[in-house]
């Protein structure tokens, strides 16, 4: 029902501390945007500028194409879901949904019926006179999030909604919500959280957040497959993608690299001629690694220091390998008694990634 | 903790013990003057007030009925019983006691044993009964004044409501009771109010100069009241409020907010910030908010200080002395037991006894009732 | 007319007063001023949010800028004029304060007051707070102890003047005494411990208050932080001084300053009890002996009083500063 334009947004506190700086964005109608990065990044401080609850110090936002820095939270046709729920303690379940429904003035029909709806979307009906606190932490959520839907705001936000439940009733949650998504195709919603599982599964797009500016916005797999730079690659997925130093040794539209560590590496990724011998960063992802056999090229060869069988895969810690200590593989199965051996790794092409200085060279 | 294996038995019964015995320290006091509020004057200086569930050995004296005198050789002899004399009688209203011994002088009022004859020289002679019948030997006539005579004898513990009555009925105590809750409702609800809306705004309203105002609050908490006495008075005097009911709730008002300010905001300020931004988002005012949200949230914080201002406003004479015109129809309680009865009566100990407690009733009462949520409001506004 | 329902009347109209005063304020801003509808309704809401905090607000300051600023720098004022105040004089109130022995006495006594008063009732608050935690009758000792609190200053010097009575047939000191064969003593005449009789009394009075918020503090204590000393083998000493009291020494702080200040604003109990004679005067009770008397010296004891607590206020100040977001 809504776009959102934030046209170079930035945050400072107290005339001092910068928080965010220039932050461009566009939000369609309909989208589910997911904000993430390390914790303390700025994550809420954007959605709270977006909620009209911090104020926007430079920049612009708008909202279905109107300025509202200077428009109130009320005003702004927004609901929010806060991570704490914020739930009116003495208030019970339907007084806290139908609280801003009264504040507005709505009539008594329109309040009981947007009530019932949300109560019947989260199967509140048989808690609506209970207090929160007689409510488990999931039913509590569900409140939270009923509270904003008889709204029926322009834009949701969610400031981690789910980081308070616990990992069974966050997965169960986590789909309801992609449900209620389902359900209101038309809502533009914004969620923050740093769980990068919750944003590969409900976001639309997913914008990164670091060093107080937009790391990559993107689709979850765009984001997954083509990182803009390093810090994008090693955020999203688990283990973190590793990164190996080396240097281009062959251009075209594949690019070979030697690495520091003897092997070499050939991306699905175009050069010029101008770019050989340029210092870059090859990455690579622990799923993607295979083993071979001796004789045929690899990536790396590491010593296998620890091995963790997790059933479905098994992880792979390496050895130092070339300057980075920190390397991992996952290979699909059980593999037992690599421990301690000397395993030759490489990669699909189209698997691998080049970096220089930080960014990706796929993106020049 | 209180799971824990294997505590010692011993530190527990050191610690039953030292609070038992602070307790009792600090219960003495109170203890000793509700004791004698309920005893008569006569009893407070004969006994100390610790002395008096028991059974007391009191000193009487009475003197020889000379009517029953009648003649036995040179001797004239009065009989009778002690219990009917009318010195000692009003004494003993329940009927006789026993009477453990006697004598004839005040400096040794013990020094015969009773039912022993006492030989006082020149045929002269004493015999008083345990059950207060005599038989006193004179060698002269007495004439119309009998001989003194002491007896010493078990009193029952007695207790009186007489000192109550005294102070209750003293003329003026219903209206001084009225006058009271004239002035500590209104000067424990007003400055409450005024209060928590300032303790709302300093604690989540957002303005230029909010920090020095809350600093200088704190300031204030240290100004001493005497201080203003005077200059609001006159004050008051001259915009035409003069001594009144409304001088005195804008004075306690007043008085009563920086530490109001202090303690709400400090609670407030703990309320969960999403809870207020929600309400917020939910398109609340800031004085909705308020109203609908922190007001109800903040309720203990409310209730301990509501608690503190009446019991200060209750108490207090000062303010109400120099802000309240002295006349019957305007004194308070404090006011009322100061000068009608501490400076009329100051010796009794039983009638001053039972002012005091006249007087703390009220606020005990309310103390104990609500003592709770004074310490839930104390833990949150000060435990930071 | 019917005294309960003149003062019912007058009740009302006093609490009705103020009630009325926030909420038609308010309506008026938000309705008539700046009402949150039309074209304007975002700028109105905002422009009502820059005027509100200052509705909230007014009855407090205009109360505190008249009850107590005005008061405070009138009182600095009429400090600099003689007794009449009709002439300027200067600092010469204060000099002749600091010459005057009585005042001195006073000063020195009041020290002693602003030692040991919060030092005790805050130490035996603490120890009592903590021994009571675990006593199956805590809450009825912790009761008894606090109930002084609910008894007014001169209700709680009556009490004592009870127990402090020379007669050994009223006050149960001498009676002790007598017991033992010594004779009756008054012990507020007794030079210099005279003074801690008195003290007595504000702690008495006092030690409730520290019990009560240091309990309250205590048992905020994370509980995983003692059980963790148990388990490390602190015995329960230990655990009271080396993990309970530094978690809580925010709070034993608030409760020492709070009853400084407090000590620094009592005069009813000395003036109660001897009226300033055997040298047991302090500095509230030395000002109301001038009080309506000479004027220029009652304010000037009361700017030295707030000179003493200054460095209290400071540190209070700075605490509630860094404390704010
Ligand atoms: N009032 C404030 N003053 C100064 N810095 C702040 C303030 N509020 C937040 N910050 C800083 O802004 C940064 C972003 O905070 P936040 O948006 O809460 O991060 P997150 O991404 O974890 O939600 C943090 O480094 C925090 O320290
Ligand atoms: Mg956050």
């Amino acid at each position: 029902m809504a776009t959102l334009k934030l046209t170079n947004v930035g945050k400072t506190y107290g005339g001092t501390v910068d928080v965010l700086n220039d932050i461009n964005l566009d939000i369609e109608t309909g989208e589910l945007i997911v904000f993430v990065g390390p914790s303390g990044c700025g994550k809420s401080t954007l959605l709270r500028m977006i909620a009209g609850l911090e104020r926007i110090t430079q920049g612009e936002l708008q909202i279905d194409g109107r300025v509202v820095n200077d428009i109130p939270p009320a005003q702004r046709g927004i609901a929010m879901v806060f991570q704490s729920y914020a739930l009116y303690p003495h208030m019970t379940v339907r007084d806290n949904m139908t609280f801003a429904l009264k504040l507005a003035k709505k009539s008594k029909e329109e309040i009981d019926a947007a009530v019932s709806k949300a109560a019947r979307i989260l199967q509140l009906e048989p808690y609506l006179d209970r207090l929160p606190k007689a409510l488990s932490g999931g039913q509590r959520q569900r409140v939270a999030i009923g509270r904003s839907i008889v709204r029926d705001p322009k834009v949701y936000l969610f400031d981690e909604p789910l980081s308070n439940l616990d990992a069974a009733l966050r997965v169960a949650t986590r789909i309801e919500i992609a449900q209620l998504k389902e359900t209101m195709p038309e809502s533009t919603m914004i969620y923050v959280t740093h769980d990068q599982v919750e944003a590969m599964t409900l976001a639309s797009r997913i914008v990164v957040l670091a060093n107080k500016g937009i790391a990559q916005v993107g689709t979850p797999l765009e984001l997954y497959e083509r990182p803009e730079n390093e810090f994008v690659a090693q955020f999203i997925g688990s283990p973190a993608m590793n990164l190996l130093a080396g240097e281009i040794v062959e251009t075209g539209p594949r690019t070979m690299v030697k690495l520091v560590g003897g092997g070499t590496a050939i991306a699905a990724v175009e050069t010029q001629a101008a770019d050989k011998g340029l210092k870059v960063n090859v990455g690579v992802r622990p799923e993607d690694l295979t083993s071979v056999q001796d004789g045929a090229p690899y990536i790396f060869e590491g010593k296998v220091n620890i091995t963790e069988a997790l059933g479905e895969v098994t992880l792979l810690y390496f050895d130092r390998v070339g300057d980075n200590d920190a390397v991992i593989g996952k290979l699909p199965g059980i593999h037992k008694g690599l421990r301690g051996t000397s395993v030759r790794m490489t990669a699909e092409p189209d698997k691998v990634q080049i970096f220089h200085n930080g960014q990706s060279l796929h993106y020049r | 903790m209180d799971n824990i294996v294997g505590k010692k038995t011993g530190l527990a019964v050191a610690a039953n013990l030292t609070v038992a015995i602070l307790v009792v320290l600090w219960l003495i006091p109170t203890i000793g003057l509700l004791v004698s509020s309920f005893r008569d004057r006569d009893a407070i200086s004969a006994t100390g007030w610790w002395r008096a569930p028991f059974s007391t050995e009191q000193t009487f004296r009475g003197r020889g009925d000379t009517e029953t005198v009648t003649q036995d050789g040179a001797l004239f002899i009065l009989t009778g019983n002690v219990f009917d004399d009318p010195e000692v009688a009003p004494s003993f209203p329940d009927g006789p006691a026993t009477i453990s011994a006697f004598g004839t002088r005040g400096n040794n009022p013990g020094e015969y044993t009773a039912g022993t004859t006492a030989d006082l020289g020149d045929g002269e002679a004493l015999l008083i009964n345990a059950d207060g019948t005599y038989r006193y030997a004179l060698p002269e006539d007495p004439g119309s004044r009998g001989p003194r005579y002491y007896i010493q004898a078990k009193t029952p513990p007695k207790f009186t409501l007489s000192n109550y009555e005294t102070v209750i009925t003293a003329g003026g105590m219903g209206q001084a009771f009225i006058n009271t809750l004239t002035v500590t409702i209104p000067a424990t609800i007003i400055p409450i109010l005024m209060a928590a809306f300032a303790a709302y705004a300093l604690a989540w309203m957002d303005f230029a100069g909010r920090s020095w105002i809350i600093a200088a609050i704190i300031g204030l908490l240290v100004v001493p009241l005497q201080l203003a006495l005077v200059p609001m008075l006159q004050l008051h005097n001259q915009v035409g409020i003069g001594q009144s009911f409304l001088g005195i709730w804008l004075a306690h008002s007043a008085f009563g907010q920086p530490l109001a300010v202090y303690l709400l905001r400090n609670y407030m300020i703990g309320l969960p910030r999403d809870i207020i931004e929600s309400a917020r988002v939910d398109g609340g005012t800031d004085f909705q908010i308020f109203m609908k949200i922190v007001l109800p949230l903040s309720f203990p914080a409310l209730a301990a200080f509501a608690i503190f201002q009446f019991l200060w406003t209750w108490n207090d004479l000062l303010v109400a002395k120099v802000f309240l015109p002295s006349g019957e129809a305007t004194k308070v309680m404090t006011v009322k037991i100061a000068d009608d009865l501490l400076g009329s009566r100051g010796g009794d100990w039983g009638i001053l006894a039972s002012a005091a407690f006249v007087s703390i009733a009220v606020p005990l009462l309310v103390f104990f009732s609500l003592q709770r949520y004074l310490v839930r409001g104390l833990l949150a506004g000060s435990v930071k | 007319m019917n005294p309960v329902f003149q003062g019912l009347l007058t009740i009302l109209i006093g609490v009705g007063g103020i009630f009325a005063y926030f909420v038609l304020s308010n309506m008026l801003l938000d309705k008539v001023l700046f009402p949150a509808k039309g074209p304007n309704a975002s700028r109105n809401i905002n422009r009502a949010n820059l005027i509100r905090p200052w509705l909230f607000l007014a009855p407090t300051i205009i109360a505190l800028s008249l009850y107590l600023v005005y008061p405070v720098i009138g009182s600095f004022i009429r400090s600099l004029y003689n007794r009449s105040g009709d002439q300027f004089i200067g600092f010469g109130n204060y000099s002749s304060l600091i010459a005057s022995p009585d005042f001195r006495t006073a000063f020195m006594n009041n020290v002693l007051w602003a030692l040991f008063v919060p030092a005790v009732s805050t130490f035996l608050g603490l120890v009592i707070a903590q021994l009571t935690d675990k006593l199956s009758w805590g809450n009825i000792a912790k009761s008894i102890i606090f109930m002084p609190m609910a008894i007014s200053f001169v209700g709680a010097s009556l009490i004592w003047k009870f127990v402090y009575a020379i007669d050994p047939n009223l006050g149960i000191i001498n009676a002790i005494r007598a017991s033992m064969g010594l004779n009756p003593l008054d012990v507020l005449q007794l030079a210099f411990w005279n003074n801690f009789f008195l003290m007595a009394i504000l702690i008495w009075v006092q030690t409730g208050f520290a019990m009560v918020i240091l309990s309250a503090a205590l048992r905020g204590i994370p509980e995983e932080t003692i059980e963790a000393a148990v388990i490390d083998g602190a015995n329960p000493f230990q655990i009271f001084m080396k993990i309970q009291v530094p978690q809580v020494t925010g709070t034993i702080v608030v409760v020492w300053t709070t009853t400084t200040i407090l000590v620094l604003k009592v005069f009813d109990i000395v003036y109660a009890m001897t009226g300033g004679n055997f040298n047991t005067q302090i500095l509230p009770s030395y000002m109301m002996q001038f009080m309506f008397r000479d004027d220029g010296r009652a304010t000037a004891v009361a700017i030295v009083i707030m000179l003493i607590v200054t460095p209290v206020m400071i540190q209070n100040i700075i605490q509630a500063r860094k404390e704010m977001r």
